[in-house]
């Protein structure tokens, strides 16, 4: 048990050896799991095994028994669907993150601002994730609609399967202006090392939460201690910092 | 049952795959011919650089295509040249990019029946006086006829099935760049299995017709690769 005089103080294993923890994460909040999942891993020494994907695709794999013990998916919808199969730990859903909308473009031509841009002709294409698969694509349908543009603007929208396929869209040039996750243009941001971007986020009365739910599929100690770590607050400065507000 | 978008979605699928084919037929009857003709040294490497599609993942191919059709990559400038505007999420693009992903299936059953054909044919003709145009429709083209039916069918089940290319520059527009296995893809992400039981069970059955076809001639006619 010498290990344990490794761990700081908080965290108890019962395991001597380094053991592995498998977790599927929707693709937006990848990289902000990473970073918490390194931390815990040199907290701990143990291994963990971030697998990115969307939500959906998980969704079918975890119905089939697939082998992750915790599931962090991009909606509610999923894991209340998860938790009605009985298909997870009881009680242990719960809202780890938030996420918030914004119109970005990588050029700083456009002036974002109020979505004006939208009722102008300076753009050929708008990258939305599509609204039937994708949170933020759903997000992105609804205040298109709220502002009354979700019509005029239907020759103009190109679907991406999912929101980072939306991110490629424009980054690539093809689409000029995206609704995308702020929490990919923070990570854009974190990882040229650049201050500054050119988004405007949506006003968060124009659409509804973009609740990001987890579940925990396979119940075990090193689970609940890094469940206990990715509550704590240092991990949730990280979730803060890459533009999620949190419950 | 079919939704008016997946009833759409096959008619694109199948308008794709059918100008697919058709553009392949013309673009690589001279190219494998050439092929078959020539002894230049650098042509492994052309022959190489034509199969990648076989062997690479088709999100490969798309990632570069979506790079090289924005504003500015070689294909998007060249648009951009002639007025068109951005090729990417639209039906030329889409078939710009089927036919680098199904060119090894149309070059590859023409090149090995121009193979077969051997000279002997050629010469008797042009002995004869034909012209190379009058030598092509009355000799080559008759004879290699059956390579020419396989190319059409493997180009045009192979643009049926593709994914990887359409989902990275495709962008999913209904009644424009929604082909068939986006759509299945759709249904099963939204767990709607009936309809991508539908969709993925009509695809499998016209993709096996198909093959079908091919291996039942090639019994008759021997079509890939065995001499006559």
């Amino acid at each position: 048990m010498f290990s344990g005089l490794l761990l700081a103080s908080s965290f108890i294993t019962t395991a001597a050896t380094a053991d592995t923890l498998s977790i599927a994460v929707a693709s937006n909040f990848q990289t902000t799991l990473a970073e918490i999942a390194d931390q815990f891993e040199a907290k701990t020494g143990h291994k963990i095994k971030v697998i990115p994907g969307s939500t959906g695709k998980h969704f079918a794999q975890i119905s089939h028994g697939a082998p992750f013990d915790l599931f962090f998916a991009a909606d509610a919808r999923r894991p209340e669907l998860l938790e009605k199969k009985q298909l997870i730990v009881a009680g242990s859903r719960f809202t780890y993150a938030v996420g918030k909308l914004v119109l970005w473009s990588p050029s700083a031509d456009y002036k974002l601002e109020n979505g004006q841009v939208l009722d102008g002709q300076d753009f050929q294409y708008l990258a939305i994730a599509n609204p039937k698969l994708a949170p933020y694509g759903k997000a992105a349908w609804q205040y298109l609609q709220k502002t009354h543009r979700a019509q005029k603007l239907r020759s103009q929208m190109v679907r991406g399967e999912n929101i980072g396929q939306t991110y490629q869209f424009v980054k690539s040039g093809n689409a000029q202006l995206g609704l995308v996750a702020l929490s990919q243009v923070i990570s854009q941001m974190i990882l040229n090392n650049t201050m500054s971007a050119n988004y405007w986020p949506i006003p968060e009365q124009d659409y509804s939460p973009i609740k990001q739910q987890a579940v925990l599929l396979k119940d075990s100690p090193l689970a609940q201690d890094f469940l206990t770590w990715f509550k704590s607050a240092p991990a949730r400065q990280i979730i803060h910092r890459y533009g999620y507000s949190t419950e | 049952m079919l939704s008016p978008d997946d009833l759409s979605a096959l008619w694109i699928t199948l308008k794709l795959a059918g100008l697919t084919t058709l553009t392949l037929l013309i673009l690589c009857t001279p190219l494998a011919w050439w092929l078959s003709q020539s002894r230049w040294r650098f042509k492994p490497l052309l022959e190489a650089i034509i199969a990648l599609p076989l062997v690479l993942p088709p999100t490969v191919l798309g990632f570069y295509l979506l790079i090289a059709l924005g504003p500015n990559g070689p294909l998007g400038q060249l648009s951009q040249f002639f007025g068109a505007g951005s090729l990417a999420f639209s039906f030329t693009g889409l078939l710009i990019g089927s036919v680098f992903y199904s060119m090894p299936f149309v070059v590859q059953p023409l090149q090995n029946a121009f193979t077969n054909l051997g000279d002997r044919p050629l010469e008797v003709a042009a002995t004869l006086g034909a012209s190379p145009i009058d030598r092509f429709f009355s000799v080559i083209f008759p004879m290699a006829r059956s390579g020419y039916l396989t190319a059409a069918v493997l180009g045009f089940a192979h643009t049926l099935g593709e994914f990887g290319v359409v989902l990275m520059i495709g962008g999913n527009i209904p009644g424009e760049t929604q082909v068939l296995s986006i759509a299945i893809y759709d249904h099963v992400e939204s767990l709607e299995y009936t309809q991508a039981h539908l969709l993925s069970g009509g695809l499998l059955i016209l993709s096996l017709l198909m093959l079908l076809s091919v291996y039942g001639l090639n019994r008759r006619f021997s079509v890939m690769n065995t001499k006559h």
